[in-house]
């Protein structure tokens, strides 16, 4: 090529071979969304060119040279009630349409596997059930259906995955959740999409999708060595949240087993399911959230816990399916300091201690 | 494009009329001091002009930043000061009061048949505070800038970035008093200054869209000052109203916010749709077609316009059903933006067309804002605005209906009135070519920002992955022709106004009033208070006049 | 030139009519610019309205969430005084009506002494304003400024909480009293900030009355003027119940 200049013969050889007009369909819901999005691309390129035609040809019909004295129209009725009409129908099927996929991204199927994503300036992170940690990347299984609920410590983020047309806010203070399945295995582009200042656009990183079974190896290699759980337990003890929340008859607080998605009633005699949001809720602002019959007490964990923490702790709540672990919580907590030693060999080494039933932590 | 309808005086003899409201008094404080409300039309439109190139430019900085991959023209932090500066100023000192403030103000009384708006201190008022606004801003952006972006969003404005939030809030504040006197100006005008004769349902389309538009800067502004006034609030004292932490609750702010900026929307095209009637009626001699669905269509814009704020919140957990609501709504907002649409495309029908530069900067209006509005549906469509939002998508989308739409309908209405404003009129050719430019020069900027919007490029990125280059190379390619076209009119217009041919009063054989007095107007604008005996664009009431005229001089 | 197809006719005995001094020269008819004036100044309003909408909206939602800081909070305000205000307020929005009264029938003196009323019984708002300013600023209720939940979690060491016998709120709640000081500080503020104005603008008044300005037949100023006050008024009218009165028995 002599004639082309090296640089624009660079730039050209660069373009043509990294050249995107299309994202990649790599989510179940993906194929969906484009069904819609073309949908309305047909749609509103036959109204463009209803209504170029009708300009042009009108321009072309009635120029001045071809017709000199315009023919003076009031209007039609007819017709206003057909450009009324029709673009509404199209409209309220495309609201319809799209209603039904909105339902779909933003309700998670119940057997959604979790990863909680928190949000920061500038990086997302992410904490898996098992313990594993990322930061800017999320790996995910294919064929599998995966829920994130987000939270932003900081300002407004927002999870982008362009590639499954699935996108949520990451809000400070409360949880937000999203859900995908990852159909085809590769590595596609996450973004912030909300502006969150200086390094919004550094905010990015990748989405790795493995098939089931690479997705296993990377958990076994990934793993920090105590699960979300395990180290919500030993927050737990820490804090001496078991010192009420136990099942001892003085208890001061509510038993915490089973929980999770149970109906509460609440002494402001609110009746509330206990989700997520309303664990968060209760540990940073317990006096909106007394469980009835026990007093406003509680203190509040504002400031004192991280959103990984809170998360750590939700998740623990989430898994314990019975007290036995709390009162060793309890105990374990009387022998401080080598308790913070024990608590997470305990739960990983000794499954085998634990009979089935009274396991707490569902792994 | 040979064809023309211009009726000029004949050049050897014609002059300008000795005393016209330009001329009436002389010196830089009788313009500062006036009540006229078409030398305030003019002080508008140089400042909104200087505001116009200001923000421009910042946009040539943004697209020359994203020339490459990297941010290696600027870092981080001053891009994001660039782009915010950029819609503040396009936004609240140029898109707002680029119509009303210049051409509203300048032809509504006339249009109405009335000497002046009913409040000429409020009107000068409101120049002032735009002025003092507009210094703030200047101020704010020389002094470090502000990098929230023009939404303000909260806590990242209240609490994490540094920069001069305070001062630009507070230019806005005023900003948005002067929006709220212009649009009660045009109200209490609309409503008790009409001439005998003048009935609501014989004003002019563009009284009407003025009219819809004054009703949404009246009741939405204020919300958007006292939202910004909290914001000063809690970034100064920290009174914890927008904060997670102390309980606030930061998607109030959202609320606050978009009540007024959704409708601020409306505010920036309704008028610009107004200007659209005038030209296309008169460039194809004929009414318009539907008059009162277009009329209604305007009226229903601004209500619809007020419940559909919540469509910029559907990913950020707002209540399922409450995203059902706004959607529908959304939908039904949709819906007179389209009837407007056919309604121009009607009047072509057996009119007499040619194709002076306004007709053509329309036609420009009417696929560019098609175009817009209907990309607008996709993003009002809730499941499809999941992956489109906050992504280039949306940016093409308002840039095709703000810029695409108002700054076409802008331009069109400049030149469509230059004549009457300053009595002599523009080059045609020229101007025709500038029109063509900016046409295809809009569309090699935006159209590919759709595509990347798709592709899910995210909007406020400085840097960005390496397989959206060639996209915003063809962006950037474009925004140095439609830089072209916009720079065309300043020189070619600033030579009109002392080398233009005489106008004369009626140049396009127009029917709204602001045409039959001379050109430039009188300070008083008509000679005696005129009675409207006919409907709006009665092109037959204007040929008997002619004859009448004829009659009378022989 | 001569090309000018005005619509003729009608309009002639208009020019010929005469005009009061005050008319001014773009109004057809004294009437017209009285209406004109009085509905703009309506839609003034409205956009106020609007302006203290935005705080309202978040009162009530804040209110709703967090109920018992509201209610706790609520009770520090000083419930003589706001009452003896909203007296004020009120003999004033009646002295401003007889201010308009005195100005359609011409009376010169009546009007003045109205407009002087009004002008004082604004500054004992004020007055009585800044009286329970300090006392917020006493008691560190003042968001932002060394804010103290001393008051909400140990009522018993308030005298003001011990009175109501309030119940001592746990920290969390405590903390949410701020909002409720910052909603009555910008709410009150933003009435206070309304009558400072509406105050300057009186003082202007007594001083143009007092040259006859009003009592010629030109009372559109005071008219207007009027509604502004009285739309002040009105807005104390709503604040009152809200901050001071809705919670007092809880």
């Amino acid at each position: 090529m002599p004639h082309i200049s090296p640089v624009i013969w660079q730039f050209l050889v660069k373009w043509m071979t990294n050249f995107a007009l299309f994202p990649p369909e790599a989510s179940r819901i993906a194929p969906q969304m484009d069904a819609l999005y073309f949908f309305m691309v047909l749609v509103s390129l036959i109204g463009l060119t209803i209504v170029i035609l009708l300009v042009t040809s009108f321009s072309i019909l009635y120029s001045r040279k071809r017709h000199p004295v315009a023919v003076q129209i009031e209007g039609s009725t007819l017709l206003e009630a057909t450009w009324t009409i029709i673009p509404l129908g199209l409209f309220l099927v495309m609201f319809v349409w799209g209603a039904l996929l909105y339902f779909r991204i933003y309700t998670p199927p119940a057997n959604a596997m979790n990863i909680y994503v928190v949000g920061k300036q500038w990086m997302w992170k992410a904490e898996h059930p098992g313990g594993q940690h990322e930061i800017n990347s999320l790996h995910v299984p294919s064929g599998r259906a995966v829920q994130l609920t987000l939270i932003s410590q900081d300002v407004f983020h927002s999870f982008s995955i362009p590639a499954f047309r699935v996108k949520r806010e990451a809000i400070p203070g409360r949880y937000t959740t999203v859900w995908f399945e990852a159909t085809t295995p590769g590595t596609y582009h996450l973004f912030c999409t909300q502006y969150c200042g200086t390094d919004h656009s550094h905010m990015i990183g990748d989405v790795v999708v493995l098939t089931p079974e690479d997705y296993q190896k990377w958990l076994a290699g990934s793993t920090s060595g105590a699960s979300l759980a395990q180290n919500g337990e030993r927050l737990f003890a820490s804090l001496s949240c078991a010192a009420c929340h136990n099942t001892r008859p003085d208890a001061r607080g509510p038993s915490l087993a089973n929980v999770y998605g149970s109906r509460l009633r609440l002494s402001s005699g609110q009746s509330i399911i206990a989700d997520d949001a309303y664990l968060r809720d209760a540990i940073l602002n317990p006096s909106q959230h007394i469980t009835q019959g026990f007093a406003p007490i509680m203190p509040t964990y504002q400031g004192q816990i991280s959103e990984e923490g809170v998360i750590a702790l939700v998740e623990y709540i989430k898994n314990l399916n019975s007290d036995y672990r709390v009162q060793q919580t309890t105990t374990t907590t009387d022998l401080l300091p080598e308790s913070e030693g024990k608590a997470a060999p305990a739960g990983q080494n000794a499954p085998g201690k634990n009979p089935a039933g009274q396991g707490m932590v569902k792994q | 494009m040979s064809t023309t309808i211009i009726s000029l005086p004949d050049q050897s003899t014609a002059r300008v009329p000795k005393v016209n409201y330009l001329t009436k008094e002389n010196g830089l404080l009788s313009w500062l001091l006036t009540g006229d409300h078409k030398r305030i039309a003019m002080l508008y439109l140089i400042s909104i002009s200087f505001f116009f190139f200001i923000g421009g430019a910042l946009a040539g900085l943004i697209r020359l930043e994203l020339l490459t991959p990297q941010s290696d023209l600027m870092a981080t932090d001053t891009y994001n000061k660039v782009f915010s500066m950029h819609g503040i100023i396009m936004i609240f000192f140029f898109l707002v009061p680029s119509v009303p403030a210049t051409l509203g103000n300048f032809f509504i009384p006339m249009m109405l048949g009335a000497k002046d708006l009913a409040l000429p201190k409020v009107n000068l008022l409101s120049w002032y505070l735009y002025v003092a606004a507009g210094i703030l801003a200047l101020y704010a952006m020389s002094t470090g800038g502000v990098d929230t972006g023009w939404t303000f969003t909260t806590p990242l404005s209240t609490h994490y970035v540094n920069t001069n939030v305070i001062t630009t809030g507070l230019a806005i504040f005023i900003a948005g008093f002067s929006s709220i006197f212009t649009g009660l100006n045009f109200i209490v005008t609309i409503h008790k200054m009409r001439a005998p004769g003048m009935t609501w349902f014989r004003m002019p389309l563009f009284v009407w869209a003025h009219y819809a538009a004054s009703i949404l800067m009246v009741l939405g502004t204020p919300v958007l000052a006292i939202a910004l006034v909290l914001v000063v609030l809690e970034r100064t004292v920290g009174i914890g109203v927008f904060d997670p932490a102390k309980g606030g609750d930061p998607l109030l702010f959202q609320h606050l916010f978009w009540f007024y900026s959704h409708p601020a929307v409306y505010i920036m095209i309704l008028p610009g749709m107004g200007v659209i009637n005038e030209v296309i009626s008169t460039f194809s001699r004929k009414r318009v077609f539907g008059y009162t669905a277009v009329a209604f269509s305007s009226v229903a814009i601004a209500v619809f316009g007020f419940f559909v704020w919540a469509h910029h919140m559907f990913i950020m957990g707002v209540s399922n059903y409450a995203v059902l609501v706004f959607s529908l709504l959304t939908m039904l907002v949709a819906v007179p933006s389209a009837i407007k649409i056919f309604n121009w495309a009607f009047t072509l029908y057996k009119g007499s067309i040619t194709f002076e530069t306004p007709m053509l900067y329309s036609f420009g209006f009417m696929g560019l804002f098609t175009i817009g509005g209907l990309t607008g549906v996709f993003l009002g469509t809730s499941g499809t605005d999941i992956h489109l939002t906050e992504t280039y998508f949306i940016v093409a989308h308002f840039h095709f209906v703000m810029v695409g739409g108002m700054l076409m309908a802008f331009l069109a209405g400049l030149h469509f009135w230059w004549p009457k404003m300053t009595g002599r009129m523009y080059p045609e050719k020229i101007s025709q070519l500038a029109a063509v430019v900016t046409f295809i020069g809009f569309n090699f900027t935006f159209f590919p920002q759709f595509v990347l919007g798709t592709l899910g490029m995210p909007r406020r990125y400085a840097s960005y992955p390496p397989e959206f280059q060639i996209l915003n190379v063809f962006s950037t390619a474009g925004a140095t022709i439609l830089g072209v076209g916009y720079l065309l009119p300043v020189l070619y217009l600033t030579w009109s106004l002392k080398y233009g041919e005489i106008a004369g009063n009626n140049p396009w054989q127009a029917t709204g009033l602001e045409w039959q007095t001379q050109s430039p107007p009188l300070t008083e604008n008509f000679i005696e208070t005129p009675i409207m005996d006919h409907e709006a664009y009665d092109y037959e009431w204007l040929e008997r006049q002619k004859e009448k005229e004829v009659a009378s001089v022989g | 030139m001569s090309d000018s197809p005005v619509i003729t006719q009608g309009a002639l005995e208009a020019a010929h009519h005469e005009h009061p001094p005050y008319q001014r020269h773009h109004f057809e008819t004294i009437g017209q610019q009285n209406d004109a004036t009085n509905f703009a100044m309506w839609l003034f309003l409205l956009t106020e309205i609007m302006f203290f909408g935005g705080l309202f909206t978040a009162y009530l939602i804040y209110r709703n969430w967090y109920y018992p800081a509201f209610v706790a909070a609520s009770h520090q305000l000083n419930i003589v005084w706001g009452s003896a205000n909203t007296a004020v307020l009120i003999s004033s929005s009646f002295t401003m009506a007889m201010g308009v009264w005195c100005a359609e029938t011409r009376r010169k003196s009546g009007l003045v002494l109205a407009l002087v009323l009004t002008f004082l019984l604004g500054l004992v708002f004020l007055g009585i304003k800044t009286i329970e300013y300090s006392e917020k600023i006493e008691k560190h209720h003042v968001p932002g400024f060394h804010y103290s939940i001393q008051s909400f979690v140990n009522p018993a060491s308030d005298p003001v909480a011990a009175a109501y016998g309030d119940k001592p709120l746990a920290l969390d709640m405590a903390g949410k009293t701020e909002l409720y000081f910052f909603l009555y500080f910008a709410m009150t503020g933003m009435h206070a900030l309304h009558m400072i104005i509406g105050i300057a603008i009186l003082g202007y008044m007594i001083f143009r009355a007092r040259a006859g300005a009003y009592t010629s037949g030109h009372v559109t100023f005071v008219e207007n003027f009027g509604l502004y006050w009285h739309f002040v008024d009105i807005v104390w009218i709503f604040l009152f119940p809200l901050l001071y009165l809705i919670s007092r028995h809880q």
